[in-house]
């Protein structure tokens, strides 16, 4: 599957299977909508918890479990309108100065799960530059072919917190659901670390 | 022992301790000033400031779905930010432990601390929050150890919500 769209744009599914094929040990959390669909196309996994709702929350849970689990890396991955709604948590983060957290933002500039309205990264606020000026160690913005070799590296190797913008194409995937009963997504991730269930 | 004799928040300080409690997501309020430097002194235990209460809920949940216990430390105002986040702990059966101290009760000045600090705690019920009023200083800690222990035991999303007569009213003379 190629990865951009007939106007050069990147395409979030076949990015997301590129950069994420290989997940090993990673504990990833997705923001709700597309993200979690993207991330249940790539193959649904225990490390991976998705949420379905909580818009803005995606950020803070992945601080909450980057405290927990230092010695792992976090990845959240997430959409534009999701992480607008937590933006106060960049700084949150950045204060935090978890070394393990990386965020990535799929930014279509649309609610993509509402009808497509247009965004505010659409009328030109800068989510990198937020976390930039917020204080993260590393962000980067990409929108080319080239993109993948760069986003892996931030990633997945970089001292966070960092935080990357993927702009994309807009536009609908087909829709592959995870499973929603919150129950079982913290059950089994929890299981996959060894935790009790409390 | 009288009400004001009582070292509330040097008893949850304590009781932090014995239930493995060493993280703590807040925005502060002047109530819990004494504890949150108990903890900020205290190397053992992580306080991390949010911008809103609402980032708190998540980071519960994201430490404990990584094996750490955090507890949420706000004011009553808070509980007004936080209302669809507890969706999360909610629907997924994750442990939410709260402590607020409450402003807009007897002999507060201000009136806009009034519609959280009066409602707020039936709001919290409404979405399934069971909610421990303490009007007393000596009955804090305990109640505060019986929420963690129905939070992490049961999954439950509980409230410990400290009165204003015990953290005294916020004067506004000079």
């Amino acid at each position: 599957m190629s990865l951009l769209d007939n106007h050069g744009r990147l395409r979030r599914r076949p990015l997301v299977q590129a950069l994420f094929a290989g997940l090993g040990g990673e504990l990833v959390v997705t923001g709700l909508g597309a993200p979690s669909w993207d991330l249940a196309a790539r193959g649904d996994r225990d490390r991976t918890f998705y949420l379905w709702g909580a818009m803005g929350l995606a950020v803070p849970t992945g601080l909450g479990l980057a405290l927990a689990r230092p010695g792992e890396r976090v990845i959240v991955v997430t959409g534009d309108g999701e992480v607008m709604m937590g933006l106060g948590s960049l700084a949150t983060v950045a204060a935090a100065a978890p070394r393990n957290l990386a965020v990535l933002v799929l930014d279509n500039g649309e609610f993509g799960e509402t009808g497509g309205q247009r965004g505010l990264s659409a009328r030109g606020v800068d989510i990198a530059a937020v976390a930039r000026a917020a204080g993260f160690a590393e962000t980067l913005t990409v929108a080319g072919e080239d993109a993948v070799d760069d986003l892996r590296r931030l990633l997945f190797e970089r001292p966070g917190p960092v935080l990357a913008v993927a702009r994309i194409a807009p536009g609908e995937d087909a829709k592959v659901l995870p499973p929603k009963d919150g129950v079982v997504l913290r059950r089994r991730f929890r299981a996959d670390l060894g935790l009790e269930q409390g | 022992m009288s009400g004001r004799a009582t070292d509330w928040p040097a008893e949850i300080h304590a009781a932090m301790g014995d239930l493995g409690i060493d993280l703590v997501a807040t925005v502060p309020d002047a109530g819990l000033s004494r504890l949150l430097t108990l903890c900020e002194d205290d190397p053992a235990v992580d306080v991390i400031t949010l911008t809103t209460e609402e980032e708190g809920v998540g980071l519960l949940a994201g430490a404990w779905l990584g094996g750490r216990r955090a507890v949420l430390m706000m004011q009553s105002s808070g509980i007004g930010n936080i209302v669809n986040a507890l969706t999360l702990p909610g629907v997924c059966g994750i442990p939410c432990l709260m402590l607020a101290t409450m402003r807009g009760q007897d002999g507060e000045f201000n009136p806009w601390q009034v519609p959280m600090g009066t409602r707020g705690p039936r709001v919290l019920a409404e979405l399934g929050v069971t909610c421990r009023d303490v009007e007393d200083a000596a009955a804090v800690a305990p109640a505060f150890a019986a929420a963690a222990e129905a939070a992490y035991g049961q999954g439950r999303a509980e409230a410990v919500l400290v009165a204003q007569s015990v953290i005294g009213t916020k004067s506004f003379e000079r």
